[in-house]
C-alpha cells in the first residue's frame, strides 16, 4: 500500500515536472514554397542550436499550399515564391504581412552541341525562344548578340517546368515584362500554358532534360546550375549590361528596388534598374499574420526572423541564394514592430 | 464542383488548359491517357501471353521457378525507379532511334514530330515494361487452370502441339481478356514513370514522338500549386473522371477472370473420362 502510494506520488510529480519542461518545448508550424526549403531548413535548425527549446516545423508543400494552410490558419507562417494577389489576402480571415527572407535568381541554361561558352541573351530574344518564334541555334538573333560564338543549325528544345513553381513564377514574371506578346498571350502565374516545349519534373528534373537534349534550352534556380556544372547564360538588364547571376548581381537587383518598395514588400524585382542588377530575380516571402492568435508562437517567430534577417543570411550564398540588402532588412525590421504580440 | 458548373461537357472537349485564364480542357489529358496505355497494350500482349504460354506450355520444368520469379520482380520495381531508368537508359535510345528515322518516313502521321526521345513512344514503352508481369502471371494462373481434359482430349484427336495449345487458349479466352484488361487498367493509372518521360506538354496529336500528357501526370504535377478553386476543381474533376474509368477497367477484367471457374479433377470425374474414351 505505502509502496503504490509513494510510487503514484513520484508519478504526479514527474509528470507534473514532465509538463512544466514540456510547456516550455514550443512547435511551431509552417509550411509553403519549395525553392527556399534549403536555407529554411538551416535557418531551423541553426536556430534550435541557440534556442533548443523551440522546433519550427515547416513543410515544403509548395507556394499554393502555403497560402491555403495560412489562410485556412493550419500553420502558424506560411511561406510563398509568389507574392499573395488581392483576392487571396482579403479572403483571410486577418491581416497577412508578408516578409521577404532570401533573393533568388533564375538562369536560363542550355546544352548546344559543340560550344561550351557562355551566351548572352536579352529579355526580348528569351521571349522570342520560349513563345516558339526563334526555333533554331544559328538565328540571326542570337548571332547578333554572341558575335565571336559560332553555333550549329540545331533545333531549340524549350524546357520548362511540368508542375507549378515559383521558379516558373519568376521567370514568366520577367518575360512579361519585356514581351507585351508574352505578357498577353501566356500571362504570369505558378503554372502557364506554355506555348511550346517539354516539362521536366522540378529543378532537378528540367536540369536532367537540358544536360540529356542536345539543344535545348531550360530555366532553373542558379544552384542548380552551379551544382549540375551545366552552362548557363547572362542576361541583358535595363540598364542595357548583360549580367551573369551572382549573389552580387542578385543582391544589387534588390537594392536597386528597395527604393520603391512599397509598404507591404509585395514587390515583383525583376527587370531591375540598376548596373550591376541581375533581371531574373526574385524575393521568397515569409507569411505573417498581423494579429496573430497565439501570442507565444508569435513572440518566438518574430524573433526568428530576426535572426534570420541578420545572422541567418550568412548562411545564403553557399546554398546559392543572395542575402538581402541592409536597406529591405531596415524597412522589415521596422514592420515587424507591427505585428502585435500582446 | 466549380469546373462542372463552369464548363459541364465541354471540359472535355476543349484542349486548351490555361491556369492564367481560367480556361481549363481537359482532352489533351484524356487523349495522352487512353493512347498511351493502348499503345502500351498493343506492345506488352503479345510478349505478356508469349511469356505465360512459354512458361505454362513448353517450358522445362527446371526452368519454370526461375522464370516465374524473373517476370514477378519487373512488378516489384517501383514505379518512380523506371522513371529513372525511363530518363537516363531509354530515352537516349528512343531519340537515337528518332534521330535515325529517315525522312521519308517521317511524312507519315505517326512519326511526325521532333525528336527528343522524350514523348509518347518512351512512355508507351515503359508502361508495357510495367504491365508485362501483371498480364502474364493472371494469363499463366487461367492457362493453369484449363482443365487437363482439354489438352489430353486434343491430343488423343490427333492435334500437334500448337493446334493443343490453341485450343487451351481458346478455351480461356476470357481469363485472357481478363488478363490483358488488368494489364490496360494498370497502365490508365500509371503516374510517375509517365510523367517523367512522356514531355507533360498537354497536346492531341496522333506523333508518336511528340511530347504529350495523361491525366495522372497533369494531377501529380500541377495539384501542389494550385491555388485558386476552378484550378482545384478541374484537377478533382479529372481525378474523378480517372478514378471512375480505372475502376469500370478494373471490375469488369475481374468479372471476366472470376467467370474462369477452376476446374478440380476428382478421382470420379477422371474414371467417367476413362471409362468414356474405353467404350468410343
Amino acid at each position: 500500500m505505502k509502496t503504490t502510494k509513494a510510487l503514484w506520488a513520484a508519478l504526479a510529480l514527474a509528470s507534473v515536472l514532465g509538463a512544466s519542461v514540456a510547456a516550455q518545448n514550443v512547435q511551431i508550424n509552417g509550411a509553403g514554397a519549395t525553392f527556399p526549403n534549403p536555407i529554411y531548413s538551416k535557418w531551423f535548425d541553426e536556430y534550435r542550436k541557440l534556442h533548443p527549446n523551440v522546433a519550427i516545423n515547416y513543410q515544403s508543400i509548395g507556394s499554393g499550399g502555403g497560402i491555403r494552410q495560412i489562410t485556412n490558419q493550419t500553420v502558424f507562417f506560411g511561406a510563398t515564391d509568389g507574392p499573395m494577389t488581392n483576392e487571396q489576402l482579403q479572403a483571410a480571415p486577418g491581416k497577412i504581412m508578408h516578409f521577404p527572407t532570401v533573393l533568388g535568381a533564375d538562369v536560363p541554361v542550355y546544352n548546344i552541341p559543340n560550344f561550351k561558352g557562355e551566351l548572352k541573351f536579352s529579355g526580348a530574344l528569351l521571349a522570342d525562344i520560349f513563345l516558339g518564334k526563334v526555333t533554331k541555334w544559328n538565328d540571326p538573333a542570337i548571332a547578333k548578340l554572341n558575335a565571336g560564338a559560332t553555333l550549329p543549325a540545331t533545333n531549340i528544345t524549350v524546357v520548362h517546368r511540368a508542375e507549378g513553381s515559383g521558379t516558373t513564377y519568376i521567370w514568366v514574371d520577367y518575360l512579361s515584362k519585356v514581351s507585351p506578346e508574352w505578357k498577353t498571350r501566356v500571362g504570369v502565374n505558378t503554372a502557364v500554358k506554355w506555348p511550346t516545349g517539354v516539362g521536366g519534373q522540378g529543378n532537378e528534373g528540367v536540369a536532367g532534360l537540358v544536360s540529356q537534349t542536345p539543344g535545348a534550352i531550360g530555366y532553373v534556380e542558379l544552384i542548380y546550375a552551379l551544382q549540375n556544372k551545366i552552362s548557363y547564360g547572362s542576361v541583358q538588364n535595363m540598364a542595357g549590361d548583360f549580367v551573369m547571376a551572382s549573389e552580387q548581381s542578385v543582391t544589387a537587383a534588390a537594392a536597386a528596388a528597395a527604393g520603391q518598395m512599397p509598404a507591404d514588400f509585395r514587390v515583383s524585382i525583376t527587370n531591375a534598374p540598376g548596373k550591376g542588377a541581375y533581371p531574373i530575380s526574385s524575393f521568397t516571402w515569409l507569411l505573417l499574420y498581423e494579429n496573430p492568435k497565439d501570442k507565444n508562437q508569435a513572440k518566438i517567430m518574430v524573433d526568428f526572423v530576426k535572426w534570420a534577417l541578420a545572422d541567418g543570411q550568412k548562411f545564403a550564398g553557399p546554398l546559392g541564394y543572395a542575402p538581402l540588402p541592409a536597406e529591405v532588412v531596415k524597412l522589415e525590421l521596422a514592420a515587424l514592430q507591427r505585428i502585435k504580440l500582446s | 464542383m466549380l469546373s462542372i458548373e463552369k464548363f459541364g461537357f465541354s471540359f472535355w472537349r476543349g484542349d486548351n488548359w490555361d491556369p492564367v485564364s481560367g480556361d481549363f480542357g481537359a482532352l489533351p489529358f484524356l487523349w495522352g491517357t487512353l493512347y498511351s496505355s493502348i499503345l502500351a497494350l498493343a506492345i506488352s500482349t503479345p510478349v505478356a501471353l508469349g511469356i505465360a504460354i512459354f512458361i505454362s506450355e513448353l517450358c522445362p520444368s527446371g526452368l519454370r521457378a526461375p522464370l516465374v520469379f524473373l517476370t514477378e520482380l519487373l512488378a516489384a520495381i517501383p514505379s518512380i525507379v523506371y522513371g529513372l531508368w525511363g530518363i537516363f537508359v531509354l530515352v537516349p535510345v528512343v531519340r537515337s532511334f528518332e534521330v535515325a528515322l529517315p525522312d521519308s518516313l517521317r511524312e507519315i502521321p505517326i512519326f511526325s514530330g521532333p525528336p527528343l526521345g522524350v514523348g509518347m513512344l518512351s512512355a508507351a514503352l515503359i508502361l508495357a515494361v510495367m504491365v508485362i508481369p501483371y498480364t502474364s502471371s493472371v494469363a499463366r494462373e487461367v492457362l493453369k487452370s484449363v482443365p487437363i481434359a482439354q489438352r489430353e482430349g486434343a491430343y488423343a484427336l490427333g492435334a500437334t502441339r500448337f493446334e493443343a495449345i490453341s485450343a487451351a487458349l481458346y478455351y480461356a479466352r476470357t481469363g485472357i481478356v481478363g488478363a490483358i484488361m488488368l494489364g490496360f487498367g494498370r497502365a490508365l493509372g500509371e503516374t510517375m514513370a509517365v510523367t517523367m518521360v512522356i514531355g507533360n506538354t498537354p497536346q492531341v496529336t496522333t506523333s508518336l514522338f511528340a511530347p504529350q500528357h495523361t491525366m495522372a501526370a497533369v494531377i501529380a504535377n500541377q495539384f501542389r500549386e494550385a491555388a485558386d478553386e476552378l484550378y482545384l476543381h478541374a484537377l478533382i474533376e479529372i481525378g474523378l473522371v480517372l478514378f471512375v474509368v480505372t475502376l469500370i477497367v478494373n471490375a469488369l477484367s475481374r468479372l471476366l477472370i472470376w467467370s474462369m471457374k477452376p476446374h478440380r479433377q476428382t478421382a470420379k470425374a477422371r474414371a467417367t473420362v476413362v471409362k468414356n474414351v474405353a467404350a468410343a
